[in-house]
């Protein structure tokens, strides 16, 4: 059973104008990354999976990684599913997110989505942050740790 | 020496039925009583506001992020409504799970009917109500929220109506329904198109005779006369915005519990940092006080006389009280970190409020807003006492 707002349009995604000041190469180094990333981990179990964590952007200081790990479970969780499986906003799991363009996914945290409930969150989190969240969405995000 | 031997044999006799009670648990009743919900723990702390005091805990519930309650008639059980679709029957008094179903995909809340026989379920996933017995949680009707071609909407903003109805707003139709269930077999179901863009919750006043549902995407509320039905669904405060593009909105504002106090309504305004103030005979905008932040909560002490808001990330470390005789904020409270709901002793002499990153319940006298006592709790969110059992609406 589909998520009714897991299968919105795909040209939303590209409607939105990145930011003139965002190279978008970022998001072109990372989209094979994570690809092949993914791809690896699905065949290989958890020796690949490191293989993946190297080419991940650089995690945050762990007290930051924990700030965001409670701000994506519990303030996007408000919208989305402490289990991210979807609520209001439509769910933020690995089969849900994975054809979907990284880049665009990051665009979408930073700059919300106009027309529909998913508030831009550019002035909490950086660029690089943001990166970080979409790499942990696309591999299961983890709990937070108590 | 047998008088003495008289004296024991009666000695004995009265202490017999003292013997007796005290093998039994001791009697109490649930007046008093409430539910915390521990949104990550899965687990509801069950509390008395007599004592302040936790008085037991019920695991096993599941994902209980926006998790609701309502209450059995004679306060004894509380439905909870969990995120995973999972809808809990707790026994209060023994602290234990009656039983637990997983009706639905996603799911946010749920109505208790006016007779109490029945509990209706709003859902996300799959978009429509779903509807059990009180009693054992058996299915008796299911009406998916179609509209359009094939599609379902997320329903949102149930309450229940007189007459064993539920009333709801869909998020991604704009409509509101109205299920009649008083034949759990034959539910009829009448329909309001058109009511305005994205309602994302509703409240029933505390007389049932109103239905609002709050827009999300637009600037006002949709008004229902249930006594009325005929004459439609009309908008009132159109426009609150005045055409200035909102703030980003990081939570959804919720309107159930009661924001009315005396003749006058209070309601969240969407991507404003305002409670808009309007009256319940002619619906007309008549004040908005300025706040903190974005308006989650905005609900009246029992009496009407404060009205206490909390907010949205990133103000939600605040809480403000507004005197409704002034219209004039006339505190600011700093509970913890993300405050998450508020709640009224049934005859409003003190307010809970969860501050769910501190993971503790704070206890406020409300004339005083001195603290009283904190209680620990793992990221709380919902309270919910007893006294809901006997509001239509709740
Ligand atoms: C106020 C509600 C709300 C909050 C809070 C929220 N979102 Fe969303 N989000 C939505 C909605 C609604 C959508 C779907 C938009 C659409 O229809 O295209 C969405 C979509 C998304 C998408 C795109 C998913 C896809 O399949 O394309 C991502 C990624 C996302 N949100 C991440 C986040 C993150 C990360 C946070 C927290 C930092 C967050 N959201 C907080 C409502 C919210």
């Amino acid at each position: 059973m589909q998520h009714l707002l897991a299968t919105h349009p795909r040209r939303r995604l590209f409607q939105l104008s990145p930011p003139a000041t965002k190279p978008s190469r970022e998001g072109v180094f990372f989209l094979p990354s994570i690809r092949i990333g993914l791809a690896v981990l699905a065949l290989g179990g958890l020796g690949a999976g490191s293989l993946a964590l190297a080419q991940e952007p650089p995690a945050p200081s762990p007290e930051r990684s924990r700030e965001l790990i409670r701000m994506v479970r519990q303030d996007c969780g408000s919208c989305h599913g402490l289990t991210l499986r979807g609520g209001l906003g439509s769910p933020l799991l690995p089969e849900t997110l994975r054809d979907k363009p990284p880049d665009g996914l990051k665009h979408t945290i930073l700059l919300g989505r106009p027309g529909t409930a998913m508030p831009p969150w550019k002035t909490f989190l950086n660029e690089a942050e943001a990166d970080w969240i979409v790499a942990q969405l696309l591999r299961g995000f983890p709990e937070e740790s108590k | 020496m047998r008088k003495a031997l008289r004296a024991w044999c009666w000695a004995i006799l009265a202490f017999l039925p003292l013997l007796a009670w005290s093998a039994e648990p001791t009697l109490r009743g649930t007046g008093d009583l409430g539910v915390i919900i521990e949104r990550s723990a899965g687990r509801v702390l069950i509390v008395s506001t007599s004592s302040n005091s936790i008085i037991s805990k019920v695991e096993g519930l599941g994902d209980l992020s926006h998790a609701s309650v309502v209450f059995s008639r004679d306060a004894r059980y509380a439905y909870v409504f969990g995120r995973d679709g999972g809808l809990s029957k707790v026994d209060i008094l023994r602290g234990t799970l009656e039983k637990r179903i997983v009706q639905g995909g996603n799911s946010i809340g749920g109505a208790i009917s006016q007779n109490g026989r029945l509990v209706a379920v709003a859902n996300y996933e799959p978009g429509g109500l779903k509807v059990f017995t009180a009693d054992t949680l058996e299915p008796v009707a299911d009406i998916p929220a179609a509209y359009g071609d094939n599609k379902l909407s997320k329903v949102v903003g149930i309450a229940d109506l007189p007459g064993d109805r539920f009333i709801y707003s869909l998020f991604d139709a704009d409509q509101i329904w109205i299920a009649d269930l008083r034949d759990p077999k034959a539910p009829k179901v009448e329909k309001f198109s058109n009511i305005g863009k994205a309602p994302y919750d509703g409240l029933v006043t505390p007389d049932s005779r109103h239905y609002m549902a709050g827009l999300f995407g637009e600037d006002g509320i949709a008004l229902l006369d249930t006594w009325q039905p005929e004459q439609g669904v009309k908008r009132i405060l159109a426009n609150y915005g005045r055409g200035e593009e909102k703030l980003p909105v990081y939570k959804m504002p919720h309107l159930r519990g009661w924001a009315v106090a005396g003749h006058q309504v209070y309601l969240p305004a969407i991507g404003r940092h305002e409670v808009l103030v309007a009256d319940t005979i002619h619906w007309k905008e008549t004040a908005r006080i300025a706040v903190r932040g974005q308006p989650v909560f905005v609900v009246a002490r029992p009496d009407g006389r404060q009205v206490w808001v909390n907010f949205a990330f990133p103000d939600n470390g605040f809480v403000q009280v507004i005197d409704t005789l002034s219209g004039k904020i006339v505190q600011t409270l700093e509970p913890g970190k993300a405050v998450l709901h508020l709640e009224f002793t049934p005859r409003g002499e003190t307010v809970w409020a969860s501050a769910r990153d501190d993971h503790k319940v704070l206890i406020y006298d409300t004339a005083s807003f001195a603290k009283l006592a904190e209680l620990p709790a793992d990221s709380p969110s919902g309270i919910f006492f007893t006294s809901r059992a006997h509001r239509i609406g709740f």
